[in-house]
């Protein structure tokens, strides 16, 4: 008799593992765990391989539960967007309640072994990264201003700080440098898209700046957070995270990156379709080398310290 | 005695389910691993004998 309710008709989807997987967003996840990792390992404490480890994928559990409790919120308005629709949820590979159920149970569980592994003020800025962007900037801002991707940047820029007070157990200067690389990239990088993922945004009646303000004012936007983010970056080069290797890759990308904001900002509607794109994309592509870069040589003048190399 | 034959529903999840339990498996190996690395380091350390008296 109990087999009987355990029958499910042969069409009905079988939920995989990776569908599950899927919902932690991965590859944001890989964005934190490597940002995550250059805060841990640019302090100045060393810290035990183990704790180390366990640290970090504490901070990307933590990561991908707030992408699922995302996905969980924002399920309707993914269903819209041609970019989004695939996703678990709207494609109806994961039912809503068990995406809610699973950010939840892994918000919990990264955020108390987090506490355990490392310390208590780490666990306590993972839970308020999972909070504010769960709730502040999914729940809150992403439906209600266009400020929306600038507040809720410094949801993806808290990793290099949770990384750095892991090891330290403090807050510094240099932490909150690499913070504010991160927050004031996440606004070029995502107009820059909005700007070619024409429709997406109005079909969803996200009140992106494109949507609001109009594409001419979206461009000078990516201008005119481009410069002071491109003072930060090259800046962040003379600080202690910084070096002679930081600077010289910061200054060439800072560069290009200057550029590109320009090129965008120069163009207007009629130019960006007659090329589909073509700028607005590749500033796009940028971006994201830009960011990986920088990390990277943060990384690097890091790992060579112990030598007398990296540094000033 | 016979067993019964594996339900489809278990067939069917087998993929899932052996995935859970490495996941499962990895998790308490994780924590096994922090519990030796935290007591070896002396985070855990006991109080001595005689601070227990006092």
């Amino acid at each position: 008799m109990a087999d009987a309710s355990y029958t499910t008709p042969a069409e009905e989807y079988d939920t995989q593992l990776g569908d599950y997987f899927a919902l932690l967003k991965p590859r944001v996840m890989s964005l934190v765990v490597f940002t995550a990792l250059v805060g841990l390992l640019a302090a100045p404490v060393p810290v035990h391989p183990v704790i180390a480890f366990s640290s970090i994928l504490f901070v990307a559990i933590g990561a991908g539960a707030s992408g699922a409790l995302n996905m969980w919120w924002d399920a309707d308005i993914d269903a819209v967007m041609r970019r989004t629709a695939k996703r678990p949820i709207p494609s109806g590979r994961v039912p809503a309640g068990e995406a809610l159920s699973l950010g939840l149970a892994l918000s919990g569980l990264s955020v108390m072994m987090l506490g355990l592994s490392a310390n208590l003020l780490a666990a306590g800025l993972l839970a308020f990264t999972i909070f504010f962007y769960a709730v502040i900037y999914s729940m809150w801002l992403k439906r209600s201003t266009p400020q929306n991707i600038v507040i809720g940047g410094a949801a993806g820029a808290f990793p290099p700080v949770i990384g750095w007070v892991v090891a330290t157990g403090s807050f510094s200067v240099e932490a909150w440098l690499m913070f504010a690389l991160i927050f004031m990239w996440t606004p070029p990088h995502f107009w820059a898209l909005a700007l070619f993922m024409k429709s997406d945004y109005d079909d969803a009646d996200v009140p992106m700046l494109t949507v609001t303000h109009g594409r001419r004012a979206t461009r000078a936007h990516v201008l005119g957070y481009t410069l002071p983010l491109v003072l930060l970056a090259v800046g962040t080069g003379f600080t202690a995270i910084g070096g002679p290797l930081y600077l010289a890759a910061a200054v060439i990308l800072n560069a290009m990156f200057l550029k590109g904001a320009f090129d965008i900002w120069r163009r207007d509607e009629t130019q960006a379709e007659a090329d589909a794109y073509r700028v607005e994309k590749k500033f796009f592509r940028l971006s994201l080398w830009y960011l990986f870069a920088h990390f990277g040589m943060i990384l690097i003048e890091a790992m060579l310290r112990p030598f007398g190399m990296g540094g000033w | 005695m016979t067993f019964k034959p594996e339900h489809e529903l278990h067939t069917r999840r087998k993929g899932r389910n052996i995935g859970v339990g490495l996941m499962l498996a990895g998790f308490v190996v994780l924590v096994l691993a922090l519990t030796f690395t935290k007591v070896t380091n002396g985070d855990f350390e006991l109080p001595k004998a005689e601070e227990l008296t006092q």
